[in-house]
């Protein structure tokens, strides 16, 4: 098994319909300086390769770089935090998303059932606190409403801190839209972490598939 | 048209207890006593080689001399290694389904794995069903059979269950027995070598004496498989399931978060919420829930209302309904307005609505009419029966009851608790909402007139106000289920 990178992984979920950050692929620091004056305001600069799956956990991510001298020192510096091992690697540059709400969203492949559609509270605190509901595949529009009620977080998804109420219609394109995605061949798994909600709507700003290796 | 493996299971044209006993410790005896105590009207058959009569009647030396035709189903509680011969003399007489009550198989390691094996396969030759082995046996009250090794016996009823674990088809049994709402079917799959869980459910949903059913599981075997039997019996009617042995092992700890928080049950309690089934998470929530489903009618919407007699308890539902997926609706003004009329000014004045003691004769019948008709409310939870009828028990053992003249105020008691208890019945039968009476004398006092009536009119008596909220969150979580799946 194999995964593909956050960039790969973005535009598979992109093409079902996911609501993914604004990102750029670059080779090097001055590619990624331009790709966030396009972008434009703060971005985020992430190393991003096919073998890459632990990001944060190995320093590879930096967010909200303003001005063209942190994007460069960034794109350096990780570019060279590389190893051999991540094979052929390049910079992501990502637009930085803003809301206070984090979800997670994901397929895995239960020994029991097959593959089964999750959505969880996501944000570093996501597997300690465990708010997760699954459904099995293939789901309806029915079981994605259903598991945006069972979620136990109906207090988080109205309108709080000056930020609307989440868009449960958007929310629900988004799980159909990755269990959509899952279907496609050599799909095994998929995490969309965090699914950020920007102005009630959900963002993929992050995303890993894991593919067979074939 | 010979009749179907479940028929042959649970409505035989006669029964055979293969392996009867003398003794009356042994589970030949006990099985043959409920066969015959339980009044099974077609033939019973007992085999016993030695004995000529065991409880008055004749015996057979084998299942050989079974008239053929007369018998469809056969409990064993003979030893494993007799029962190979068992199934092919029964089959030769004709009967098409055997209950094997005897232990010594899968459950006992290797050797008698191989032994079930073989004699599954041997069925399967033959063309008979096999339920067990190692399951205490089955109950199915409309045809007055109890083929079962062990007690209880439960009264006839809609609830159907069906449980890996014989002991919990018991526990069913009891609260069946204890509250009145009785039993269609019940079965104990025992290691369900042929037959499982999900099979029963199956035919208990095309069963027409059923009205709704209870499971215990604890494995599933093939997930897919359970899952769409679990979905195709919940469209058909409600399905309550209790899970046993729920561990945190998740389903890949590898690079994926989704993976790490797979685990066994968070993904088992999604296939159940999918597929239509309710989830308890006891025997005694399932069963409060399975009895809910079977006596009461489901409801439009969350709207809940809690009229109650006495203040605490309403207090409690309350609370209990702001925890559930249930909505506490404020009380409407036409209702407080046609209240007003009923009772003192002293009452609550807003749901829960707490008459404050101040009713007179009519004051609760008419109280549930009102609030169960009124077109904002889907749900009632009925609270203070029995507590007047408690009193007069109290009365009727002291010893000013014959020198004070006492028995009218207690006749009079008596008669208002059973007319409340009437009213919730009819009044629900009549708007179609479900109305769930709680009071803790269904447990303390069950012959007290309130929960005594409620049992008469075939329906359940919850034995506390947060268990019927539970039911009800149940009740609406499944007619939802419908609504939004059907």
């Amino acid at each position: 098994m194999g995964v593909l990178s956050e960039f790969e992984s973005k535009r598979l979920l992109a093409r079902h319909g996911v609501v993914v950050s604004r990102d750029k692929l670059a080779r090097s620091a001055d590619e990624a300086v331009a790709a966030a004056s396009e972008i434009g305001g703060p971005v985020a600069v992430k190393l991003c390769g096919p073998s890459l799956a632990h990001k944060s956990e190995r320093g590879l991510v930096r967010l909200g770089l303003d001005g063209h001298d942190a994007v460069r020192l960034a794109a350096e510096d990780l570019l060279a935090a590389a190893t051999t091992d991540d094979g052929e690697v390049a910079v992501l540059v990502s637009e930085m998303v803003a809301g206070h709400r984090e979800l997670i969203a994901g397929v895995a492949v239960t020994e029991q059932f097959g593959a089964a559609l999750m959505l969880g509270l996501g944000g570093v605190l996501a597997e300690a606190i465990g708010e997760a509901v699954f459904r099995l595949l293939p789901v309806s529009e029915a079981d994605c409403e259903d598991m945006i009620d069972d979620l136990g977080i109906s207090p988080l998804l109205g309108s709080m801190r000056g930020e609307p109420a989440v868009d449960r219609d958007a929310l629900t394109a988004t799980l159909l839209g990755v269990a959509e995605a899952a279907g496609e061949d050599g799909v095994q798994a998929i995490d969309v972490n965090p699914l950020i909600i920007r102005d009630g709507q959900p963002v993929a700003v992050d995303a890993l598939v894991v593919v067979s290796s074939s | 048209m010979s009749p179907t493996p479940f028929e042959q299971l649970f409505n035989p044209r006669g029964i055979v207890v293969a392996g009867a006993s003398t003794h009356p410790g042994k589970f030949g005896f006990v099985a043959l006593h409920n066969v015959l105590a339980g009044g099974f009207e077609g033939p019973v058959f007992a085999t016993n080689p030695e004995q000529p009569t065991i409880l008055g009647l004749d015996t057979l030396a084998s299942v050989e001399q079974v008239p053929a035709g007369a018998a469809d189903l056969i409990l064993i509680c003979t030893p494993p290694q007799t029962c190979a011969d068992i199934l092919r003399s029964a089959a030769n007489r004709g009967i098409g389904a055997a209950f094997i009550a005897s232990g010594g198989f899968r459950e006992a390691g290797a050797e008698g794995a191989r032994v079930e094996e073989e004699l599954i396969d041997l069925a399967r030759s033959l063309g008979m069903t096999v339920a067990g082995p190692n399951g205490q046996g089955l109950i199915s009250t409309p045809a007055k059979l109890a083929a079962q090794i062990v007690a209880p016996v439960p009264p006839p009823g809609p609830i159907a269950v069906a449980s890996q674990s014989g002991n919990l088809v018991s526990a069913f049994m009891n609260y069946a027995a204890h509250s009145g709402v009785g039993i269609s079917r019940a079965v104990s799959a025992g290691n369900a070598a042929m037959v499982g869980v999900v099979d029963y459910l199956s035919w208990f949903a095309g069963d027409p004496h059923t009205r709704a059913m209870a499971a215990y599981v604890e494995g599933v075997g093939d997930g897919r498989r359970f899952a769409a039997a679990i979905r195709e019996a919940s469209a058909a009617k409600p399905v309550v399931l209790v899970k046993g042995g729920t561990t945190p092992r998740g389903a890949q700890a590898a690079a994926s978060h989704t993976g790490a928080l797979a685990t066994d049950d968070r993904v088992f309690d999604g296939m159940v919420r999918q597929s239509g089934a309710v989830r308890a998470a006891t025997i005694e929530e399932a069963f409060d829930a399975v009895a809910a489903f079977a006596t009461q009618p489901l409801p439009a919407g969350p709207r809940t209302l809690v009229l109650s007699s006495a203040g605490g308890w309403g207090v409690i539902a309350a609370d209990a309904v702001t925890q559930s997926n249930l909505e506490l609706i404020p009380l409407p003004a036409d209702l407080e307005k046609a209240i007003d009329q009923l009772v003192p000014p002293r009452w609550s004045r807003h749901n829960p609505i707490d008459l404050a003691g101040g009713e007179s004769r009519d004051t609760i019948p008419e109280a549930i009419h009102l609030v169960a008709e009124h077109p904002e409310v889907d749900a009632v939870i009925y609270l203070g029966m029995g507590i007047q009828s408690n009193t007069a028990s109290h009365l009727r053992s002291g010893p000013y009851f014959h020198s004070a003249e006492l028995d009218r105020i207690c006749e009079y008691h008596e008669r208002q608790d059973s007319r409340f208890a009437e009213a919730a019945a009819e009044v629900s039968a009549q708007t179609g909402k479900p109305i769930l009476a709680a009071t803790e004398l269904a447990v303390t006092q069950p012959d007290n007139s309130g929960p005594a009536t409620v049992a008469a009119r075939s329906r359940y008596c919850f034995p506390s106000a947060d268990r019927a909220v539970r039911a009800l969150h149940h009740l609406w979580w499944y007619a939802r289920w419908r609504k939004r799946h059907g």
